[in-house]
């Protein structure tokens, strides 16, 4: 399967799963800021990936849980050297430039972008094969 | 109270599928306010769609909360289609098939069929697709929000279990 496949068929996913048009989907796009996307849609886009690419995604694996509530990793609403180091480690599919810009943890969620699901799909598949 | 938008359990298939019905009632409160008449438009009782929604929503539920036998709180969390393209009035049965499409500890996603049943002359009718209710559930104490919920299981409560009692299936332990 070729980016350009799998980006289509992410594309399809988020397009089902967010009600947003295709011309949306764009691969800078984030999830949660652009697309609208909430807690209840990582959970709806992961089974619905789960379907289309026929891999199986476990819990925390395609979104960080329970990093941004740990107070080793974030202090005073910034994330720490050990919080990045973490998710960086958890979510190798994730670029992390802006988080590493901006440490708010507000932003943690802006690293979740389309590029980075097809990314994650991208790595899944090779795993698989 | 809580308002139970199915009569009955019909088919239970664990993990996979459930089937309930509900008979469309003039006795129901709302059918005289859903739609009044007003100027010169006599009233036209109509099941609401936004509680055949809801009728879905508690067969899915049901088939979902069953899966974990009942420990897990089962809440609505998404509809992600809703289409239905006909009314059911006072009279009419409607079925309700949902199947689980995935389940993990967090939650779930369902794919539901609503059937219509009209009675006449000769009995009922054959039952005919009206429409299509997709949800998605969440198991609320493995929520990606970290939320606290009280212990105590208050989605699946009396009601639901008289619901499967008077319908025969068992309440696992």
């Amino acid at each position: 399967m070729t980016r350009d496949e799998i980006f289509d068929s992410v594309r399809e996913v988020l397009v089902d799963a967010l009600a947003v048009d295709d011309d949306e989907v764009t691969p800078e796009a984030k999830l949660i800021a652009d697309l609208g996307a909430e807690s209840i849609d990582i959970l709806d886009i992961s089974f619905k990936l789960e379907q289309a690419f026929g891999f199986k995604i476990a819990q925390g694996e395609l979104f960080p849980e329970g990093v941004t509530q740990d107070p080793e990793f974030v202090e005073g609403g910034k994330v720490t050297d050990k919080g990045l180091g973490e998710l960086k480690e958890r979510l190798p599919h994730f670029d992390f430039t802006s988080l590493e810009a901006d440490r708010s943890v507000g932003n943690v969620a802006n690293i979740f972008t389309v590029d980075a699901l097809v990314d994650f799909c991208e790595r899944k598949l090779q795993t698989a094969a | 109270m809580r308002w139970m938008w199915i009569d009955r359990v019909v088919e239970l298939i664990p993990r996979e599928k459930l089937v309930a019905i509900k008979g469309v009632s003039l006795a129901e409160e709302h059918l005289h306010d859903h739609f009044p008449a007003t100027g010169g438009r006599p009233a036209l009782p109509v099941m609401p769609m936004s509680l055949i929604v809801e009728g879905m929503a508690q067969t899915a539920g049901v088939l979902v909360g069953h899966a974990e036998a009942f420990r897990e709180k089962v809440v609505l969390a998404k509809v992600s289609r809703a289409e239905l393209t006909e009314d059911a009035v006072p009279g009419d049965q409607l079925r309700y098939t949902a199947t689980i499409e995935s389940m993990t500890d967090m939650g779930a996603s369902t794919k539901g069929i609503i059937e219509l049943i009209r009675h006449d002359a000769r009995g009922p009718g054959a039952p005919r697709e009206i429409g299509r209710v997709d949800l998605m559930f969440s198991h609320l104490d493995n929520n990606m929000g970290g939320a606290q919920f009280p212990e105590h299981n208050f989605v699946f409560g009396e009601s639901f279990r008289t619901l499967l009692r008077s319908s025969g299936v068992e309440i696992p332990a």
